[in-house]
């Protein structure tokens, strides 16, 4: 049988691959896309849970699953403003890498 | 037959999943987003989160996908040329992501839970979209208001953003 622990195990691999993608990658894009991959790990967590922990009428408890809505909602928000910023970057700099853009280095 | 079923969808998610951050092409890495994601829909589904599962395809693989793609285009993203690889800066990167990895395995595995299957559902049939239906517009009505204020403000931000004179 499929334990949780396995669905818990899976989460954390792939909330791994989004912090590796996070420190590794200069493409600034492409570390968003691993923000992303590392808000969904959480989800899978949640939605784990939702399951796990069953309410007396037999039905998984929808708190988590409600959370979960939220998480999605303003990660969309979050995806559409940062790529907002990304572009104007772009106008400015005329770059995505982020080892050309130091103004903020000490 | 679930097992078989979760570890297919885990791996395509994983695999996936390492794919986006393996690609030098954006346009790849986009499209190996997606299939994750619909990896971690089925996920969902396996677990009777049935609305969770499609509402994960519809934003993700619907919006946020066709977003990244635009703005990629926009930008004509070529693929990136090799870059000098701070050697130092990348073991630092990959050891540090392993030793959280490591950290986290160790707490799974000290989860008493976690050994546990998951319980049967009261009845096979559960109306899951009505039951989230309810608990989001009885238990959580007001953060529903304010993450439909959030949105709003989150479209006039992108508007000014966007103005071609930003000041």
């Amino acid at each position: 049988m499929v334990t949780l622990g396995d669905y818990l195990f899976v989460s954390g691999a792939l909330f791994t691959i989004g912090f590796a993608g996070v420190l590794l990658r200069r493409n600034i894009i492409i570390i968003f896309m691993s923000l992303e991959l590392m808000l969904n790990a959480a989800n899978l967590s949640l939605v784990a849970f939702s399951r796990f922990r069953i309410q007396p009428a037999g039905l998984p408890n929808y708190h988590a699953q409600v959370f979960v809505f939220f998480i999605i909602t303003v990660a969309a928000a979050e995806v559409a403003v940062g790529l907002a910023i990304i572009v104007a970057l772009f106008r400015a700099r005329r770059t995505i890498h982020v080892e050309d853009i130091t103004s903020l280095k000490f | 037959m679930s097992l078989v079923l979760f570890w297919c969808f885990a791996l395509l998610m994983l695999v996936f999943g390492a794919a986006v951050i393996v690609n030098r092409n954006p346009v790849a890495s986009a499209l190996s987003l997606v299939v994750s994601f619909f990896g971690l829909a089925c996920l969902f589904i396996l677990l009777d989160a049935y609305f969770i599962g499609i509402i994960q395809v519809l934003v993700y693989a619907g919006a946020v996908m066709v977003l990244f793609l635009f703005i990629i285009m926009l930008l004509d993203l070529r693929t990136e040329a090799r870059r000098k690889i701070n050697l130092i800066a990348f073991a630092g990167g990959v050891s540090v992501a392993l030793a959280f990895f490591a950290q986290l395995y160790l707490v799974i595995g000290h989860l008493g839970d976690a050994r546990k299957s998951f319980p049967p559902l009261g009845s096979p049939h559960s109306d899951d979209v009505r039951n989230v239906g309810l608990t989001l517009f009885g238990n959580y009505n007001l953060p529903f208001q304010i993450i439909g204020v959030l949105v709003l403000v989150a479209t006039i931000g992108i508007i000014v953003l966007s103005k071609r004179d930003l000041r």
